[in-house]
């Protein structure tokens, strides 16, 4: 498969770049001064591409790769593929369900206490020698446990959420296209009457055209001044210039961001918060993770050019 | 209560928090310990006057301070620890202790968890990078899965239990050592502290402190745990050697440390502050608003039973 033209789109794991620089021929979009020089005379070589969260293969680029045949992106997320372009031209689209789940998880609720009980700031507190002078005021730390929890979008990433919250005693509400039979938690058909009833929102569903901005004012005065919102989906589904005003303006409680419109980008004006914490994109980013899903890039690819079935198709 | 409960003298023997101290002040008259320059003299001045002592983690009842207080008929701490009270004394002399279990056992038990997660997804070293700009030159290193992950957990009494339950949630493996083997529960038992150590990748030190557990978490103990291994201490700073748990952590003989006590609070080893395998906090895993809200009027409400010839609400002896 070493003649194979796969085009990474950017960087992304030394891992998967040194596998797949061994198995095929890899080109490394991001190394590449014009690019649209560089697709014209590689468009009859590349065959698959490689995307992830923060570049995939949008519609202009799909229309470039005249010999493209499969898109396998580093990512559960599909918001960087055009999806439609794809199946019209008989692309093939894989992702990375299931393996990254878990750290996903286990990363909402870690932020949910670190905001809740301000972890980060305690800490901060210690280093910077204050504790030696005085207590720490604990004002506005509140208790976790017991505290409602909504959900908007109940998939995979968000029943693992809900899982773990209700070991901690938590309510689970939840916000999804539709309701889900036979499930213990609280439905709520909007996402504005699910703000208003749960003191902790978490964003887990999918960035499509629908869901872009699906937290916008709205929901961010609903959520209110005691309110916190996670987001560990994407960065555009939260108008973050109306975040940012509520979180400095007192209307909402606090934040737990793993993502932003414009990564790598994060509003200056959080970085004097103490009721926010700002994670650089790193949900699914374990090691163990990181491993497991590049192999199951890998694992697609080959599958796809030995004509087997592959191991997580969307398209 | 009747009318001369205002003539009952109380000692703070040190700040807990305004809340507790205008609650004890509706009911009691207080003297606070800390606002006196010579501590000598005012126990001098005012020891037979003096018939109940608030406390906490931070300071209690030794026997210098029970053997200048003839009157003493209660100590109350504002804690579930009770390494700062001595009890034997107070059995001795018929001195009543009342403490604050369960009110504080899932705020506890939370922070633990964060405190993992915290130091696995390096979640404060994150927040960190992002607000010094770092993230726009590159991208945050990989960090340690949680889910999955062996939890050891040191003391299986209420706070350990509930530690447990949570991690279980996480799909951890729960293995605990304790002085006796606790019937009917579905986790692995060591008998010996190094085996449970060797045998879990996160070791949650949730026992209490006494003279038998002082610094039972020590250098061999440490070294089971290895260097993958993380020690998250939301006990008292006395059941860890503190000073091997540091150069532990400088010699990458331990592979990370979340804590929330400390031998010497609020003095921290200066050699942690620079690591970034750790997460330090000032001893607050049952400071929230509403859990030190019940606290302190579990206190008060001990205080009022006893003089109130009443039974006492959570008594210890």
């Amino acid at each position: 498969m070493e003649s194979i033209g796969v085009l990474m789109a950017c960087p992304m794991n030394t891992y998967l770049e040194q596998e797949l620089e061994r198995r095929f021929n890899l080109f490394k979009f991001w190394t590449v001064s014009d690019k649209t020089q560089f697709l014209k005379a590689q468009q009859n070589n590349i065959r698959a591409v490689v995307g992830n969260a923060t570049a995939g293969a949008d519609a202009e680029l799909i229309d470039a790769l005249p010999k493209l045949e499969i898109v396998s992106s580093f990512s559960v997320g599909l918001d960087k593929v055009d999806m439609v372009k794809c199946k019209e031209k008989g692309v093939r689209v894989t992702n990375t369900p299931d393996v990254l789940t878990d750290d996903v998880a286990d990363l909402a609720i870690g932020l949910m206490l670190a905001v809740l009980r301000r972890l980060c700031e305690s800490d901060r507190y210690v280093r910077s020698g204050k504790w030696k002078k005085g207590d720490y005021k604990l004002t506005t730390k509140v208790r976790f446990t017991g505290k409602t929890v909504g959900i908007i979008g109940l998939g995979r990433i968000g029943m693992a959420v809900a899982k773990r919250a209700e070991a901690f005693s938590c309510p689970i509400n939840y916000y999804s296209r539709t309701e889900k039979p036979n499930l213990k938690y609280k439905y709520y058909p909007s996402v504005v009457e699910l703000a208003s009833n749960c003191h902790i929102l978490v964003v887990a569903c999918p960035l499509t055209e629908e869901t872009r901005h699906i937290i916008n004012r709205e929901v961010i005065d609903a959520l209110g001044p005691k309110g916190v919102l996670i987001n560990i989906g994407r960065g555009p589904h939260v108008d973050e210039r109306e975040l940012v005003s509520a979180l400095v303006e007192g209307r909402l409680g606090g934040a737990g961001l793993d993502v932003f419109e414009n990564e790598p980008h994060v509003p200056e004006e959080l970085f004097g918060l103490e009721n926010v914490v700002l994670m650089p994109h790193v949900g699914s980013g374990t090691v163990e993770t990181r491993k497991t899903m590049a192999d199951l890039v890998l694992g697609n690819l080959e599958a796809h050019f030995l004509n087997k079935p592959l191991l997580t198709p969307v398209v | 209560m009747d009318n001369n409960s205002n003539n009952i003298i109380v000692l703070m023997v040190c700040p807990v928090s305004n809340y507790l101290e205008q609650e004890i002040e509706k009911s009691f008259k207080v003297f606070k310990l800390w606002h006196f320059e010579d501590k000598e003299q005012f126990i001098n001045t005012h020891k037979d006057s003096i018939q109940a002592v608030v406390g906490s983690a931070a300071a209690g009842a030794d026997a210098e301070l029970i053997e200048s207080l003839p009157k003493l008929e209660i100590v109350a701490t504002c804690s579930v620890g009770l390494d700062k009270i001595d009890l034997a004394r107070c059995k001795e002399k018929g001195i009543r202790v009342a403490n604050t279990p369960d009110v504080l056992t899932d705020d506890v038990a939370d922070l633990a968890i964060g405190l993992i997660l915290a130091v696995l997804r390096r979640i404060c070293e994150s927040d960190r990078y992002v607000r010094s700009g770092e993230w726009k030159k590159g991208e945050f290193k990989m960090t340690t899965k949680f889910t999955g992950k062996s939890v050891g957990i040191l003391g299986m009494g209420r706070i350990g239990t509930v530690i447990a339950k949570r991690a279980e949630a996480f799909d951890c493996i729960i293995g605990y050592n304790s002085r006796t083997e606790k019937p009917n529960l579905n986790y692995k038992y060591y008998p010996n502290l190094i085996d449970l150590a060797s045998n879990c990748q996160i070791l949650v030190v949730a026992c209490s402190l006494t003279e038998e557990t002082q610094h039972i978490v020590n250098r061999q103990v440490i070294n089971a745990l290895g260097p993958k291994g993380v020690l998250i201490n939301i006990g008292r700073g006395l059941l860890v050697d503190e000073h091997e748990l540091v150069s532990a952590l400088l010699q990458g003989r331990l592979g990370g440390a979340g804590l929330d006590v400390f031998e010497h609070e609020p003095d921290v080893p200066e050699e942690l502050i620079g690591l970034e395998n750790v997460v330090l906090l000032p001893h607050v895993a049952s400071a929230t608003v509403e859990t030190r809200k019940a606290m302190a009027d579990l206190v008060v409400g001990n205080l009022q039973a006893h003089f109130g010839k009443k039974p006492l609400l959570t008594p210890v002896v």
